[in-house]
């Protein structure tokens, strides 16, 4: 995205206050075209920065936008002098905004550049835990991830005395280990933390807690306080066990601890009466990992929150579709850990509610109520 | 009773002349509870959260909070957890007589054929072929259906299946007939709950609570270390934990055994 001036069509970069060419102050940001020229290349060996000091060699360049601005961008280890190439924004591991080139076409082994990968959480190679074996988006998101190149997956699996489906295809696979892990419970997440809380290097929150049911319709609390302790209460179990150990090795070598992944309702952002209770427990979360993300990014470990709406699981049988494929989640899960992104919405549902939400909240609450 | 007998039950506790021998597991969250389908309301598992342990929350002193369902870990069914039992007096942990709360023990060993199936139930015709050779079964005994379930691991311990829990317990015949016939003062097992895995099938359902507590008698479940009891002459105590208008409660069950 660059600004686009609204009167004469330039864009400016970096950003401004008023259009270079004409003044205008109608500047606004928009989808701009990714190609460009690296029009020079310069390789840092023994830069200021202790971040960049430490993985140096460092290659960053100047290109030149088809559409005008020329950017310092970070850069592909395959991108030549005077060659085209395709611009991006990535979140660096401080969560700034960074310009970063790729070569314009593929070239083999591309997504494994050094300097790419620092931009990204790409689950290839990695460590992951699963938190929650037992559904349908864990499960999915296992084999999503293995097939990604995951070196190993770790499923949780909360009492491992009760059988479940999907059980027998999970034991029988390579680098897929079946490890204990009730999130609700503190003791159980310090547990496995001790075990493996040291070779973690993405943390997939997969708790799946979803109950119909507002306020009105239901009777006490019990059911509520289920929700709190499996989604929010899990969420802090989860951080507390495995947060300061990822914090601790983001910059462990090249299997590094890079992300944290929630998987959220986007009714966190709006409350849905229909699932009322289930609506504002998500929102307790969504809340939360905002928080995570500001303490694991000194540790430049990545907080991805991926928002769904009704999945097509049990628990939604009654909604009508659209329904989100537990198997859509999990390839979102990889396609963002890829692209080192902070925030994704799967789904028609989870797309609309949030542009209606910047559109008009009010009329988004009424639509809801329904 | 004089009071120098006790004395002397306390200096035989003291001295092993009677051994203590606890039936009760580990109250922890790793104990497998009772499984309802989801649509129901469900038993809070056993939780303990640290407040502090000698560090900055509290320098000197460990403890925990610690939550649970009434009907979790070794635990105790008052006359008020059944539809049976609702009405009649005195029928919650809180109001049960405290009297209640210690009794002998007829421990009937099915072991072996618990080991063969694990639907195995206990039927009138086993209960008298045991009385033939220990006697009659006094009233207000409990009667403690050994299996040796306790000593399996948690999976095959809760043993569920597709169609539900495959553990063994009583049919509803010898329910009925322990409670209306030697007036029993409860039912004891190592399984979670006093009825089979598939009771929910027989008729009535769960014979276990709907006789036991519609006759204002007791259930103990999950025990464990039944086959160091003998087979009468054993004293139960179990005393739940006094909850207001509590349906149960985890507890800790011991057993006064005499030795031989």
């Amino acid at each position: 995205m660059l600004q686009r001036c609204e009167a004469c069509g330039s864009f400016a970069y970096p950003a401004r206050e008023a259009c270079p060419s004409c003044l205008s102050a109608g500047l606004a940001f928009v989808d701009a075209p990714r190609q460009g020229v690296l029009l020079a290349e310069t390789t840092a060996r023994v830069p200021s920065d202790v971040y960049f000091r430490e993985r140096a060699p460092w290659r960053i360049g100047l290109v030149k936008m088809d559409c005008g601005p020329t950017i310092v961008t970070h850069l592909h280890a395959d991108c030549v002098e005077g060659a085209p190439v395709r611009m991006s924004f990535q979140l660096d591991k401080s969560g700034q905004a960074v310009a970063f080139a790729h070569p314009e076409g593929e070239t083999p082994n591309m997504a494994d550049d050094k300097q790419w990968r620092e931009m990204t959480a790409d689950p290839k190679f990695r460590r992951v835990l699963v938190t929650n074996g037992r559904s349908m988006i864990g499960q999915e998101a296992v084999a999503a991830l293995k097939a990604a190149g995951a070196k190993t997956v770790f499923v949780g699996v909360a009492e491992p005395w009760r059988p479940f489906a999907g059980e027998q295809l999970l034991r029988g696979q390579d680098g897929i280990e079946i490890v204990t892990l009730d999130a609700a419970d503190e003791k159980s997440a310090a547990d496995l933390a001790a075990d493996i809380g040291g070779k973690v290097d993405i943390l997939v929150n997969t708790t799946e807690y979803v109950r119909p049911g507002g306020l009105l319709d239901r009777r006490g609390t019990s059911i509520a306080r289920d929700e709190i302790d499996q989604a929010y209460l899990g969420f802090i179990n989860l951080a507390q066990a495995f947060g300061p150990a990822m914090r601790m090795r983001g910059a462990d070598g090249i299997n590094n601890s890079a992300a944290w992944v929630n998987i959220l309702s986007v009714h966190a952002l709006a409350n849905w009466p229909a699932f009322g209770a289930y609506s504002a427990s998500q929102a307790a979360c969504m809340s939360l990992s905002h928080c995570l993300r500001a303490e694991l990014r000194p540790g430049g470990v990545r907080v991805m929150n991926l928002f769904t709406g009704p999945v097509d699981t049990e628990w939604f049988q009654t909604v009508p579709p659209p329904k989100v494929a537990p198997r859509a989640i999990a390839q979102a899960i990889v396609s963002g850990l890829r692209g080192g992104l902070e925030e994704m919405y799967v789904g028609d549902v989870a797309e609309e509610i949030r542009q209606r939400l910047g559109a008009n909240p009010k009329a988004l609450e009424r639509e809801l109520d329904r | 009773m004089q009071s120098n007998n006790l004395l002397e039950l306390a200096g035989a506790v003291s001295s092993g002349a009677v051994r203590v021998v606890d039936l009760t597991f580990t109250l922890s969250p790793d104990f497998p509870v009772i499984v309802l389908p989801p649509e129901f309301g469900q038993a809070a598992p056993v939780r303990i959260q640290e407040i502090s342990r000698y560090d900055g929350r509290g320098p000197a002193w460990y403890w925990n909070n610690v939550t649970f369902g009434e009907h979790t870990g070794t635990h105790f069914d008052a006359p008020i957890h059944w539809f049976t039992g609702k009405n009649l007096p005195n029928n919650a942990v809180d109001t049960m007589p405290a009297k209640d709360m210690i009794a002998p023990a007829c421990v009937i060993d099915c072991s072996a054929q618990a080991a063969q199936d694990p639907d195995f139930l206990l039927t009138v015709p086993l209960v008298e072929a045991w009385e033939a050779k220990h006697g009659r079964i006094p009233e207000r005994n409990w009667v403690l259906l050994r299996t040796d379930w306790s000593k399996k691991g948690w999976r095959d311990y809760s043993n569920l299946k597709d169609d539900g829990a495959h553990t063994p317990g009583p049919n509803a015949a010898v329910m009925k007939w322990l409670v209306e016939e030697r007036g029993v003062i409860g039912f004891g097992t190592e399984t979670i709950g006093t009825d089979a895995g598939q009771a929910g099938h027989f008729e009535p359902p769960y014979p276990a609570h709907h006789f036991l507590h519609g006759a204002g008698r007791y259930g103990l479940q999950c025990l464990c270390n039944l086959d160091q009891l003998p087979a009468t002459g054993a004293v139960i105590v179990a005393s739940p934990l006094k909850i207001q208008n509590g349906s149960g409660s985890p507890l800790r069950v011991i057993a006064l055994v005499a030795s031989t």
